[in-house]
């Protein structure tokens, strides 16, 4: 009997679906991919710097980066209609694994001229605490004491290191603590307003400028913020109002 | 797309004909029985999925082959130590000694590391120096290094081959292929994947069963404090049960190196000092700590980066504090901290029948 009901579901569920689906024209949709690079004030970051390159940042620090880790999340393309389509998935790209430099968020939209938003780190809704495994498998977590949830941003290195003290510095971005109770969101939404022709094969160049994140608004002074940063709260909110300038569009190809 | 459904159609109507008779069919043993690794809550929840390569599947008979070969001299050049000789049960799969005597009577220069969640080490660089890529080539490696079995595997295949269980065990797991190192290797990484530890005081205080005492608590909020001890950085955190990001680092043991690590394996002079991050699990039973095994106590590790940091120019710049010389812990909650990680041993991990002969 059982079967018989099954079998009667699914001749209603074809017979429901099949118009559609013969008429359905997936060919002009699209899925683009972001390539995300690094830069300080122009001048390209790659895993070949790592440790071995010595950038100065706007207060006058000479610095080496160790890691560079940071999260990119909730991508969204809004046509001239208004028209918003959100594709799934984040990033966290590891400069020292090129292969984290590409991403094919999950989902389409229709070919067309769009323009981009992007969540630097995770909006409120999307930083639950412990939710998403390949994170917690990264260790990026960011302490349930601190607000939970995961980092946005580690940035590790010496600075000094034209000096005789080179000293660590740990750069790491999250939630922000106001007090043992109260949590700020951290993130940055970023809105680019310039349009992108999204195709079949389009490819993104998101640029993060690392130079922005000592220089503006807040101009950064590692002698006085090098450290034990996450429990800072002035710390992290200066780190996303820098932030809010450091990533542009760069190539897009189609 | 008519003809799709047509055809969909028709399968029905055969499904919906036939009867339930499939209990008549006399299964065929067909090769080894396929066996899924059992994983535990927690990890299940919060991690992404263990590695078992393509090439080498979980069996019952390949896990079984794999148990006898762990703990079976035969392995040795003079049938005198198994890879349990140093990797013992009782220690969570380590051995007390700060470094290992070989069948020569040599010394190790390295202290012989614990084996437990194997299957979860995502990036599969083993060894203190993560000189090997993959547990089957990491399996592969004892036998034949001279301060340890001191064998050749060409030795070790032609003994199973000779021997009275071996040979049945091995087409048991295998199928008719001939008896290799491959094929040991494969059955020693099946038996590996399968010794998991998942039942520390602290896993199931996370899975809501258990409570950890104020002592402990305040030992988590040291362990998880950027401004105390800022362990969690490498150590993994509540949500990443593993207790290791499995990755190098530099800790400032030392200001000079006797041992490079991983830069020996890299080339890269950026790369001296560095070590494979250990799992805080079962330090109850792992005692001496650190790739030399030079602290005989927790205490002494805790005193380490508390106080005892040594800045090199590969230091992880993690050790923030380093030209503080640590992180300088008050002694309640340095003893918190000991407290709290006690709390991930997991005593049953060291009794299970399925990890002992």
């Amino acid at each position: 009997m059982k079967r018989l009901l099954s079998f009667c579901l699914c001749l209603l569920l074809i017979s429901c679906f099949e118009d559609k689906d013969d008429n359905l024209d997936l060919s002009n949709l699209a899925t683009p991919t972001f390539r995300f690079t690094q830069n300080w004030d122009g001048t390209d970051v790659s895993i070949d710097d790592l440790i071995t390159t010595q950038f100065t940042n706007a207060h006058g620090e000479t610095l080496n980066i160790s890691n560079l880790k940071y999260l990119i999340s909730k991508i969204v393309f809004e046509n001239a209609d208004g028209d918003i389509f959100i594709l799934n998935g984040y990033q966290l790209v590891d400069l020292s694994d090129p292969s984290t430099s590409l991403f094919s968020p999950e989902g389409s939209l229709p070919e067309g001229l769009y323009t981009l938003k992007f969540v630097y780190g995770f909006n409120e809704m999307d930083n639950i605490d412990g939710a998403y495994p390949e994170l917690n498998s990264a260790s990026w977590n960011w302490p349930q004491m601190l607000g939970g949830g995961y980092h946005f941003l580690q940035m590790d290195g010496m600075f000094n290191v034209d000096t005789t003290i080179a000293t660590p510095y740990n750069y790491h971005h999250g939630t922000a603590k106001l007090s043992d109770t109260e949590f700020e969101q951290n993130f940055v939404n970023f809105e680019f307003t310039n349009s992108i022709f999204i195709s079949h094969n389009t490819e993104i160049e998101i640029q993060f400028n690392l130079a922005e994140l000592f220089k503006n608004p807040n101009l950064w002074d590692l002698n006085q913020y090098s450290s034990s940063l996450m429990p800072n709260y002035d710390a992290q909110k200066m780190m996303q109002q820098n932030a809010a300038t450091a990533f542009s569009i760069g190539q897009v190809t189609n | 797309m008519k003809t799709f459904y047509k055809l969909l159609l028709l399968g029905f109507i055969i499904l919906g004909c036939s009867n339930d008779s499939s209990e008549e069919y006399v299964d065929i043993p067909a090769g080894p029985t396929p066996s899924t690794l059992n994983i535990p809550q927690i990890f299940e929840n919060q991690l992404i999925d263990p590695i078992i390569p393509a090439d080498n599947p979980q069996t019952e008979e390949g896990i079984a082959l794999g148990k006898k070969l762990f703990f079976d001299p035969i392995l040795s050049l003079d049938f005198s130590q198994a890879c349990a000789s140093c990797h013992m049960p009782q220690n969570s799969f380590t051995d007390i000694n700060t470094f290992s005597t070989g069948v020569n009577g040599d010394l190790g220069i390295r202290n012989s590391m614990p084996l437990f969640n194997l299957a979860w080490n995502f990036d599969e660089h083993f060894f203190w120096d993560g000189r090997s890529f993959g547990l089957e080539h990491q399996a592969s490696l004892p036998v034949e290094d001279p301060t340890e079995m001191a064998n050749t595997w060409e030795t070790v295949v032609d003994r199973l081959n000779n021997h009275p269980e071996y040979p049945e065990l091995f087409q048991a797991a295998f199928g008719n292929a001939p008896i290799s190192r491959d094929l040991a290797t494969k059955a020693l990484g099946q038996f590996e994947r399968t010794l998991i530890s998942a039942n520390s005081k602290f896993d199931n205080y996370f899975l809501g069963t258990a409570s950890l005492t104020p002592q402990e608590q305040n030992g988590l909020a040291v362990f998880m404090d950027e401004d105390r001890g800022d362990c969690f950085h490498c150590h993994g955190n509540p949500n990443n049960p593993l207790w290791t990001d499995n990755a190098f680092h530099n800790n400032a043991l030392d200001s000079t190196f006797s041992d490079n690590g991983l830069g020996d394996i890299t080339g890269d002079p950026a790369d001296n000092g560095k070590f494979k991050t250990p799992s805080l699990r079962n330090l109850a039973y792992t005692a001496p700590y650190m790739h030399d095994g030079r602290f005989a106590t927790l205490d002494e590790v805790i005193n380490h980066y508390s106080e005892g940091l040594q800045n090199s120019p590969t230091v992880d710049p993690l050790m923030k504090t380093v030209n503080q010389g640590g992180v300088q812990l008050t002694e309640q909650d340095k003893a918190d901290l000991k407290a709290f990680l006690l709390s991930l041993s997991d005593p049953s991990f060291l009794n299970n029948p399925d990890f002992i002969p």
